[in-house]
């Protein structure tokens, strides 16, 4: 007997003397926020949650945004971005003489090559302001998993319709077949003493950039 | 019968198993509560932990109803197993991944083995994983000429100091800044010279140790947080960047997953992923979660291999009352909140699930061999307070278990030929109280024990068998009279308490 009939036969035999069905999942909990999506409330408890969580977050309004970008890439001189990034954001990247590689054009980047990019810039798919968590899903913009992973400082330009209040909003937004990234802060690490570190593997600074 | 009291009894032997030490917990539990230092690290951390966990759970207003919600599902799941692992893994293969089954920790080793030899590379980078800890993965590899490089920093601190995991969550909560700084310069070549023991120093040391490992490594290996069946998606849930490195970066990935890990919906995570940050480190969402379904082309591993564990998870299923403990996410609040643990520490448990849930997982998963294993006495490493049941996210009735698998333990020993002195005191108090002539007659004796009792009216030391009691815990001395004595004084014109008035 294979080892997959195995384990499935030692379950059923496991479950063969259940004989009432299990009662039904309770969902009363918060599935919908009190506010809506990028409603001041939501946007407030947001920027609090990323800045409890050591990302550093900027409110801009779309005329401020390439100026902003600019601005929060002071200290980084190379830049990575995704083939689809919006050219806006690309052009207010290669800002202030700063290289600005795009991943896959013409060649996909190596893990080495991208240790060597100070920076990298992308979109998202969605914020959740309940627990400060932003959520990847290489959609436009974002690219591949590993370009936002490599790079030190991670700049991500979120919308301000993009931040939901709860959890449950956020993951009804996902396509659960894209790879996701969820992100709350910065890489951080509380092994030595319960004592937050931030900074291990990845990116050691998150600076978003929320636009409303 | 007091004779046969102190005639030790046969000890079965039992496989050496990562879910099994060498020493029953009492034993175990004295040796490390003679380590001031360990106790002092870890009074330290888990009163940390308890007060940023009681914070986050205490401003979200629907938590419990989040709880009933968690418990729920994992009830449906188990009930549902077979058809939710046919699902799960027909959605992985579906989405260009390869699923293997294992039926025990030998298999599970082998097939990863094999897995790595066939990408001709000795040295695979691993994700903290409580599967692969489980299965003693790291050891089959290492004698198999591979070298499993740990990633997240209390597991490097743990492999790097020939050490063993004591906390679920944070595997070196044992360890102080000091050990940890000494353990990097004795054991890390690479450690700079003028390390200091702040955190942050340690932890960047870390990370330039791990960083061209990470860079160049072409197989990694992982443990899950959740499977979703619907879907075929992998969850892992993380702080560091080190899971993103892994699951990310490498040509390719093994994940080794517990049949238990399923969750039915994509939409069940929105339960979990509240539950599971809050109630482990105490934070509001981790900072790093990767969800990825079999594999996505040009990007992240092009191999994707699953190898579905049993490894004891049938049996503990098949158990109607100890299948509750196949609920357990591994969030680690109930070791934070456990007076038991707060003192011995995790290796007291000897498994690699220490502390209240390993209490009642560990027995489950390897079974409970009568008196001579020692993970019979795992039952019994609790003052049952219940403080693990309140702050179990998916309200795992630990102390009932408990209390299920210490009648279990004394069942198994029932067919003994040779009574314990448990037995022996039971029958006589049997044959004492069965008579009101004798039972009067011992309470009168009684009294004595006023004699060897201390100032503060406490008896601490007995002689055999009684010390089997002193040794560990005072007795408090016998009141000046008994009841009756004190209701014929009060009561003079009835015969005995209870008469008639």
């Amino acid at each position: 007997m294979s080892s997959r009939d195995a384990v499935l036969n030692r379950i059923r035999a496991a479950l063969a003397a259940d004989t009432a069905p299990p009662p039904p999942i309770p969902r009363d909990y918060i599935r919908v926020g009190d506010n809506p999506p990028g409603s001041p409330p939501v946007l407030e408890l947001m920027v609090d949650r990323l800045i409890d969580y050591k990302a550093v977050v900027r409110e801009v309004t779309p005329d401020q945004l390439a100026d902003a970008i600019d601005d929060a890439l002071t200290g980084s001189r190379s830049v990575v971005i995704a083939q689809d990034l919006d050219p806006d954001l690309a052009a207010a990247a290669a800002r202030s003489n700063r290289t600005v590689t795009i991943d896959g054009n013409p060649a996909v980047l190596t893990p080495a090559e991208l240790d060597s990019i100070d920076a990298v810039i992308t979109t998202a798919k969605v914020g959740i302001a309940l627990s400060g968590t932003i959520t990847l899903d290489g959609g436009p913009g974002q690219g591949r998993r590993a370009i936002t992973l490599v790079p030190d400082f991670h700049l991500i330009v979120l919308h301000a319709d993009q931040i939901v209040q709860t959890v449950p909003e956020a993951i009804a937004r996902l396509d659960p077949l894209r790879p996701l990234t969820m992100i709350a802060g910065p890489s951080a690490t509380s092994d030595i003493e319960l004592e937050r570190v931030e900074g291990v593997h990845g990116p050691r600074t998150l600076y978003v950039l929320i636009v409303g | 019968m007091s004779t046969f009291l102190g005639i030790p009894r046969k000890h079965a032997a039992q496989e050496e198993s990562p879910l099994r030490g060498t020493l029953p917990f009492p034993k175990a539990a004295r040796k490390e509560l003679a380590n001031g230092q360990l106790r002092r690290n870890l009074a330290h951390a888990t009163s940390v932990i308890r007060t940023k966990r009681a914070q986050v759970v205490d401003e979200m207003p629907d938590w419990e109803a989040l709880r009933d919600a968690g418990a729920a599902t994992k009830t449906q799941v188990m009930s549902n197993l077979p058809a939710l692992l046919e699902q799960f893994e027909a959605n992985v293969i579906a989405r260009g991944g390869v699923v293997h089954w294992a039926t025990d920790a030998q298999e599970a080793n082998r097939i990863v083995t094999d897995l790595v030899r066939a990408q001709g590379v000795d040295e695979v980078i691993k994700v903290k994983s409580m599967a692969t800890q489980e299965i003693g993965l790291n050891e089959y590899l290492e004698d198999n000429g591979i070298a499993a490089v740990e990633t997240d920093l209390a597991e490097l601190i743990v492999q790097l100091g020939h050490d063993k995991p004591s906390h679920i969550l944070v595997p070196a909560i044992h360890r102080n800044r000091t050990e940890v700084r000494d353990i990097f310069l004795a054991e890390m070549a690479d450690a700079p010279a003028d390390l200091t023991d702040e955190p942050r120093r340690l932890a960047m040391a870390a990370r330039e140790h791990l960083r061209r490992k990470f860079l160049r490594s072409k197989v990694a290996i992982s443990g899950t947080n959740f499977g979703i069946a619907e879907t075929g998606t992998i969850g892992v849930v993380e702080s560091e960047g080190n899971g993103r490195m892994c699951v990310t970066l490498p040509d390719t990935l093994i994940t080794v997953m517990g049949i238990e890990k399923i969750l039915p919906t994509f939409t069940d995570l929105e339960v979990f992923l509240q539950l599971l940050p809050r109630s482990s480190t105490g934070e509001r969402m981790n900072p790093y979660t990767s969800l990825w379904t079999g594999v996505t082309p040009g990007d992240g591993p092009q191999n994707f291999h699953l190898i579905l564990l049993d490894n004891g998870r049938t049996n503990a299923l098949a158990d109607q009352v100890g299948r509750a403990a196949l609920h357990c996410i591994r969030c680690s609040a109930c070791l934070n909140v456990c007076p038991v643990y707060e003192r011995t520490g995790g290796h007291a448990y000897g498994s690699v699930y220490p502390g209240p849930i390993g209490a009642v997982l560990t027995p489950q998963l390897t079974g409970m061999h009568g008196h001579g294993d020692v993970n019979s006495t795992l039952p019994y490493a609790s003052s049952l307070c219940g403080a693990c049941y309140d702050v179990c996210p998916v309200k795992i009735p630990i102390p009932d278990l408990l209390v299920e698998l210490r009648g279990r333990a004394v069942d198994a020993d029932r067919g003994r030929t040779i009574p314990g002195g448990w037995d022996a005191a039971m029958k006589a108090a049997s044959w004492i109280m069965s008579n009101p002539t004798r039972f009067a007659a011992v309470e009168k004796g009684l009294a004595a024990g006023r004699l060897v009792a201390g100032k503060d009216q406490k008896i601490k030391h007995l002689p055999f068998p009684g010390s089997a009691w002193t040794h560990s815990k005072d007795m408090p001395a016998p009141p000046k009279q008994t009841f009756r004595q004190w209701w014929k004084q009060t009561h003079p014109d009835t015969d005995q308490p209870g008469g008639p008035a």
